[in-house]
């Protein structure tokens, strides 16, 4: 009996070994076998499709840019690269660096924690909206009254003062419109509003 | 016990070693289960397939491409039926691509695709399909993968010895099955023979372009044409065309037409003929037929009415036609890679008979003439024979070649395919296909550069290979590994219509190619808007032109006021997304045609005759989006006399 079981699992191994040695001849695929002996394979997202044809996305814009370099780690960090990618639309109100340097010391890189990675990726679906509203869409909004929402289902208030337009109390510092939505750079992380 | 468990464990591990073997040719012939051919056929996701396969779609009129070795169907594209998936025959845009001089002719029979070559190598850049039914040939882009152009064949009738290019693409050669007279005139039927000719027409291929002109038309003995092939290399600059009904019968054909022991095949020098008629020979006669372009930049396809076609007498021209005598109603006609022979199958025979080029020419040149046909030589059968192969099979169909000295025959009767040697004509392999094969390809199979790896089977029957869909089912196609020396079943795949020939490449030709949107920027369709800010709808007399655009998630405008029962409204919407794979649809209640899909920078027009007062919607039929749902608008109709003015906004706007 005993004997019984280490055959079997002399098969097992085999078997496994039949598994490694035909994936690693099948090229660009990123299959491994983990502790279990189940092969998984780690899918790829709409982030990897090679598309240098098309309008830049919110992301390639986004990675693009010098002084969003530590909302694309958050992203990043956070996994949701495919979700700005995705055919959206969106509205994206991306903080500059200043803006995440702003923030009290240690909350950044607190976020950044793996353990963390749900809160992480909340605080910046929070800052994206399903529709595409650029400046003028924003505006039509604060003459309506109507508030944004957001992806994580929280509201937003637009307001204009003068030139100006502010979301959720952040400054819109640019806009730049990208092939699956609206990016409007903002100085500072936007803060809920009541309702 | 442990022996057992010995075993097991010696059996697990020869699996491992057969099954991982670098490049391992499998021999004999036992079956796929025991074999890999799971494993040769499987494409894990999101991996690409080695080659396009381009099935013609026979009475759906189309072109489906498929994945091999997978047989993953990835698209069909429109060529000569109405498209309600695109909205191809549809739009405003693309309806000219179905005009005839019939008329509108929404439908065809779509036989036997060929791939653009250079050099006799295929180069990916368009593919060409007969229709068999209201004589045309049709060029698509393979960058687009759209029908861009359509040429009517006058004087023609079943065109099915259709579509197949010269080595260089120098044209694009269509003979006609059925002779008719021309031009036509109203004569009884029983007068046919002698009466009525066969036209083999030679439509010049523009290298730029690709657009298509009828060079010349051979007006040829009443017979029927029924396939052809280019010769290759040392015989490039010939056409051989497979004739049957050489008997000149005009009814009971299954009999009547199965009367002589041998047929012809036509051995047509072109070049002869092209220079003939560079020097002004030939005879231009009226005629009408529609020649159809569509346009890249506008989007749009016009239609021009043509008068006249220049004819050539074969008679006037010395060494242009000879007839090859071939037995029992030849069907295929194929020319092998270095151009040497040229293959006939006599449907009704158990063997294949195998002309020899150097032989033909050695004959014309001797006069080895046995009598002529309507005034064109016949050569002596024994004079120009190459060999014959014995194949023990029954009713063969169509050759393909896999570049290294070996052909594959299809047999429709004893439904197999069998390997055969070139030069010493024995059977190398058969293997049965399920069932009554008719086409069979290789990529590049008639070419002479093919990728000899895999063949596939398209056969005619399918009964009892799929879960059953009651009375009416695709066609079944099988793929062979031929890679070693005896050919092995893969896989088995339904195919879409009714595939006849098919063509295929390996899949870098044209993957980097593939468009993956329009420029807006380059748009130049006359209705078309480059920002939303620039909608508008005009009204002249009852005619509404509606100027849409749409990106997500919504059309600019969404509503619209002043349509009036009566109208003739005509919505063109031109799709502002830049973006790889985001289409709007757009469909309106009630209307009398299909949606429209609008890829990215393009512009297509629907039109609506609205018969009812109400207020009613329209909508995006594509799910473009996560609010897809959101992408709607409405347009107001008022009864034919109202005074309502035209009005159009988006948000109140």
């Amino acid at each position: 009996m005993k004997s019984n079981i280490n055959s079997k699992l002399t098969i097992i191994f085999l078997a496994t070994l039949f598994f490694i040695s035909c994936g690693n001849e099948n090229a660009g695929t990123t299959d491994s076998v983990s502790d279990n002996g189940i092969v998984e394979t780690h899918s790829k997202g709409q982030a990897d499709v090679v598309d240098e044809t098309s309008d830049p996305n919110i992301l390639q814009v986004a990675i693009g840019s010098k002084d969003h370099s530590t909302l694309v780690a958050a992203v990043q960090a956070a996994g949701i690269e495919h979700v700005l990618t995705n055919v959206g639309p969106l509205t994206v109100f991306a903080p500059n660096n200043a803006a995440f340097d702003a923030l009290p010391e240690g909350t950044v890189d607190n976020l950044l924690k793996p353990e963390n990675k749900a809160d992480l990726a909340n605080v910046l679906t929070m800052h994206a909206a399903p529709g595409s509203f650029d400046l003028d869409a924003l505006k039509k909004e604060a003459r309506k009254g109507r508030k944004i929402y957001t992806a994580t289902g929280d509201y937003f208030e637009v307001k204009v003062e003068g030139d100006d337009v502010f979301v959720g109390g952040a400054k819109i510092l640019g806009t730049i419109p990208t092939s699956n939505g609206i990016i409007h750079v903002v100085e500072s992380i936007l803060s809920k509003s009541e309702n | 016990m442990k022996t057992i468990n010995k075993i097991a464990i010696f059996i697990a591990s020869l699996a491992l070693l057969a099954s991982c073997g670098p490049g391992k040719e499998k021999k004999g012939n036992s079956g796929a289960l025991s074999g890999n051919a799971a494993e040769k056929v499987y494409v894990a996701p999101g991996e690409h397939d080695e080659y396009y396969a381009f099935m013609s779609g026979g009475y759906s009129g189309n072109l489906t491409v498929y994945g091999l070795p997978s047989g993953r169907m990835l698209k069909e594209i429109p060529v000569f039926s109405q498209f309600p998936t695109s909205g191809y025959g549809y739009s405003e845009e693309t309806k000219p691509m179905m005009n005839t001089s019939f008329g509108f002719v929404p439908w065809d029979d779509a036989h036997h695709p060929d791939i653009s070559q250079t050099n006799g190598e295929i180069d990916g850049r368009w593919i060409f399909i007969n229709g068999n039914n209201t004589p045309r040939i049709a060029r698509i882009n393979l960058a687009t993968f759209e029908t861009e152009e359509i040429i009517e064949v006058p004087n023609s009738a079943g065109n099915h010895s259709s579509s197949f290019i010269t080595e260089n693409t120098e044209y694009v050669v269509a003979g006609t099955r059925f002779s008719v007279p021309i031009p036509q005139k109203d004569m009884p039927i029983a007068d046919y023979k002698a009466n009525f000719k066969g036209s083999l027409s030679f439509i010049s291929v523009d290298p730029e372009h690709g657009h298509m002109d009828i060079k010349f038309q051979l007006m040829m003995p009443g017979f029927n044409y029924d396939l052809s092939h280019p010769g290759r290399d040392k015989s490039h600059g010939w056409f051989f065309f497979t004739t049957y009904n050489t008997e000149e019968a005009n009814s009971l054909m299954e009999v009547n037409s199965s009367q002589n022991d041998k047929d012809f095949i036509a051995a047509v020098n072109w070049k002869v003929i092209e220079e003939y008629v560079n020097n002004g020979g030939g005879t231009m006669m009226p005629a009408e037929y529609a020649h159809n372009v569509y346009d890249e930049s506008t989007h749009t396809a016009t239609s021009t009415m043509k008068k006249e076609v220049l004819t050539v007498d074969p008679l006037k021209v010395p060494g242009a036609v000879y007839f090859l005598p071939t037995p029992k109603s030849p069907h295929g006609c194929d020319v092998d890679p270095t151009g040497q022979y040229i293959i006939g199958n006599g449907k009704l025979s158990a063997d294949l008979t195998i002309h020899s080029f150097d032989k033909m020419i050695a004959a014309i040149e001797g006069k080895k003439f046995d009598g002529e046909a309507y005034g064109i030589p016949i050569l002596k059968f024994e004079e120009i024979l190459a060999g014959t192969v014995k194949s023990g099979g029954l009713g063969p169909l169509h050759t393909e070649f896999d570049g290294e000295g070996n052909a594959y025959t299809t047999f429709f009767i004893s439904s197999e395919v069998v390997k055969w040697k070139l030069g010493t004509w024995e059977v190398i392999d058969r293997k049965p296909t399920y069932y009554s094969v008719g086409h069979l390809m290789i990529p590049g199979g008639n070419s002479r550069k093919p990728f000899g790896k895999y063949v596939v089977a398209l056969n005619k029957i399918t009964k009892d290979r799929y879960l059953p869909t009651g009375p009416e089912m695709e066609h079944s196609a099988q793929i062979y590994d031929i890679s070693g020396e005896k050919m092995e079943l893969l896989y088995d795949f339904p195919t879409h219509g009714e595939p006849h020939y098919a063509a295929g490449c390996p899949a870098d030709l044209l993957k980097k190619n593939s468009k993956k949107i329009y420029r807006l920027d380059e748009n130049k369709h006359p209705y078309a808007i480059m920002k939303p800010s620039e909608a508008k709808v005009t009204r002249d007399g009852n005619e509404v032109h509606i100027y849409m655009s749409t990106i997500r998630s919504h059309f600019t405008p969404d509503n619209i006021e002043g349509i009036k029962v009566g109208d003739k409204v005509y919505f063109h919407i031109t799709n502002h997304e830049q973006d790889f794979d985001v289409p709007h649809g757009f469909s309106m209640i009630g209307q009398g045609t299909s949606e429209l899909l609008v890829m990215p920078g393009q512009t297509k027009t629907s039109l609506w005759e609205p018969k009812k007062v109400g207020v009613w919607p329209f909508y995006c039929t594509d799910f473009c989006s996560a609010l897809h749902q959101e992408m709607q608008g409405y347009v107001r109709v008022s009864p034919a006399n109202s005074s309502i003015p035209l009005s159009w906004s988006l948000d109140g706007e």
